[in-house]
């Protein structure tokens, strides 16, 4: 019993990280109806930043904010330079896009900071929560920050006048300019959150998985599993799905005997899979109600 | 009166296909104008051309500023609202946000919310739904709440794409009074392209026909109907 709840609440925690992917995943393809495939190394390249300024002496929440600042201005320029041009291509076009971007990010980082694995510290240290043994003070850190993030985006989304063109722009990109919306930043925005989002999902996983170039690679999966779980037009069902995924995956791996570390990864790949195939728009993915 | 849009040789293409043949035509200010013709002649591409939705040729200026090379929401927030073809609602979201959105590039927010009940009280059957999915209303109350959100700019000039389309009889005469309120009362400028010709002509005072993308007939509304080929074309008897 110990071990079964000490498994949930591990899941619980990594699930937050697969949270952040998914809600990043799930921003970007609301605004453009594409799967960000580089979203990892964006957020891999964000960490990396944070690391290089806590190298030069920057504080922690210090890097940790500057860093945000950056993704979210890195995000929108990747979407003017890169993904702008491309609104009107075809899919493959788009796909194409996204895995040259995976590929430059992936290199430069290697290039700059070389593939060798790095520690990366956490602000929360890691002894134990609240004197109990099953979950660290790191793990109980991911899952608040995932928390807060989350509220604040509802917040956003629901009760600001951005959030709700943002909104409108998702939904209905021709009414929306009807009534004035300049879709065209929306989704710039959008890249520019999903991008900041990822960023703090990175530098939350930089202590557990170590920093180097690869790093996201297994996270972005099991973020797309979340996303598909939770439906990829729900936000909110983004994050379920995060956490979901991540108990799942911890539950599997300890009690299915021949499923270690390797075998985790297909896994998420099945579960994919399972979702597409018996409920293709998620766990919350909306039906929209409709009357003639 | 000074003309408030003025049109010139508009000509619209859809790829290699063009829909509009050099069209030209002008609204007066305060005026409540009326584009008929049949399916396919042009009507829906007209209005789209105006707020660049397509693309076209010639001169479009509103106010005496030319607009043909501004973006759809840059036309938008001159003050030009577009109800479009199959109302343009955005379902997911609540009746209370449709109009927020409506209001979106304003900045007076005691304004928007006072204008929020202004349209309730147009329209009461939203102030009922106001925090229901759009999506549910039924096509009535749905053109009603796209005529009203296309208000929320507070508009100089309203255009409105087969306002009818799908309507019970009674329905559209409501919603056709509601129209001739606005324009006597808030002073909106409207451009109505229509099907139901002869409703359309009992409300305007203006009236364009127009044929595979070209303007046959021009003037007064009241002649316009009482012309001989109109009737027999438009009107049925």
């Amino acid at each position: 019993m110990e071990l079964f709840v000490n498994q949930v609440l591990a899941g619980v925690a990594t699930g937050a990280i697969y949270a952040c992917m998914a809600l990043a995943v799930v921003m970007i393809y609301q605004a453009i109806d594409h799967l960000n495939f580089a979203q990892g190394e964006m957020a891999m390249f964000s960490t990396f930043i944070s690391w290089q300024l806590m190298q030069w002496g920057v504080p922690y929440w210090g890097s940790f904010v500057l860093t945000v600042g950056f993704s979210f201005v890195a995000g929108i320029a990747i979407e003017r330079l890169l993904f702008k041009p491309l609104a009107k291509a075809p899919i493959l076009t788009n796909v194409a896009g996204f895995i040259a971007l995976y590929a430059i990010i992936n290199s430069v980082a290697g290039l700059i900071w070389d593939f060798t694995i790095k520690q990366y510290p956490t602000p929360f240290g890691s002894s134990p929560f609240l004197g109990s043994q099953l979950i660290s003070t790191h793990q109980a850190g991911m899952i608040g920050l995932t928390i807060l993030m989350l509220v604040l985006l509802f917040f956003f989304f629901r009760f600001t006048r951005v959030g709700l063109a943002m909104r409108a722009a998702a939904s209905l990109p021709e009414s929306a300019r009807l009534v004035g919306i300049n879709t065209s930043w929306m989704i710039a925005l959008g890249w520019g959150m999903a991008a900041a989002i990822g960023s703090v999902a990175g530098m939350m996983i930089a202590p557990v998985v170590f920093l180097e170039p690869n790093m996201m690679l297994g996270v972005l999966i099991y973020g797309f599993a979340a996303a598909v779980l939770g439906g990829l037009t729900s936000p909110f069902g983004a994050v379920v799905g995060g956490f979901l995924v991540g108990v799942f995956e911890n539950l599997v791996g300890t009690y299915i005997p021949g499923v270690g570390n390797e075998l985790k990864l297909p896994i998420a790949l099945a579960l994919i899979i399972t979702v597409l195939v018996v409920k293709p728009a998620g766990l919350f993915g909306r039906p929209i109600i409709k009357r003639v | 009166m000074t003309a408030m849009l003025n049109v010139k040789d508009l000509r619209a293409y859809y790829g290699q296909v063009q829909a509009l043949h050099g069209l030209s035509f002008s609204l007066n200010e305060g005026s409540l104008t009326t584009l008929l013709g049949a399916n396919g002649a042009g009507k829906t591409t007209t209005l789209r051309a105006i707020c660049n939705m397509v693309r076209s040729t010639g001169a479009i200026e509103f106010e005496g500023k030319p607009i043909g090379t501004r973006s759809t929401e840059n036309v938008v927030r001159l003050g030009i609202a577009h109800v479009p073809q199959g109302r343009g609602t955005f379902t997911t979201m609540t009746v209370e946000e449709n109009l927020q959105l409506g209001a979106i590039t304003r900045t007076d927010k005691k304004a928007i919310v006072s204008d929020i009940e202004r349209m309730y009280a147009h329209f009461p059957v939203l102030k009922q739904r106001y925090t229901q999915q759009a999506g549910t209303l039924s096509g009535g109350e749905q053109q009603m709440l796209a005529v009203a959100r296309a208000l929320m700019l507070r508009p100089r000039l309203m255009l409105l794409d087969e306002p009818s389309f799908g309507l019970a009889p009674l329905i559209v005469r409501d919603l056709f009074g509601i129209l001739g309120k606005i324009n006597r009362e808030d002073k909106v400028t409207i451009l109505v392209v229509e099907q139901n010709a002869q409703l359309a002509l009992e409300l305007a005072d203006q009236a364009y026909v127009i044929e595979t993308g070209r303007i046959v007939m021009a003037g007064n509304a009241k002649d316009i109907a009482n012309n001989e080929d109109v009737r027999k074309s438009y009107l049925g008897y």
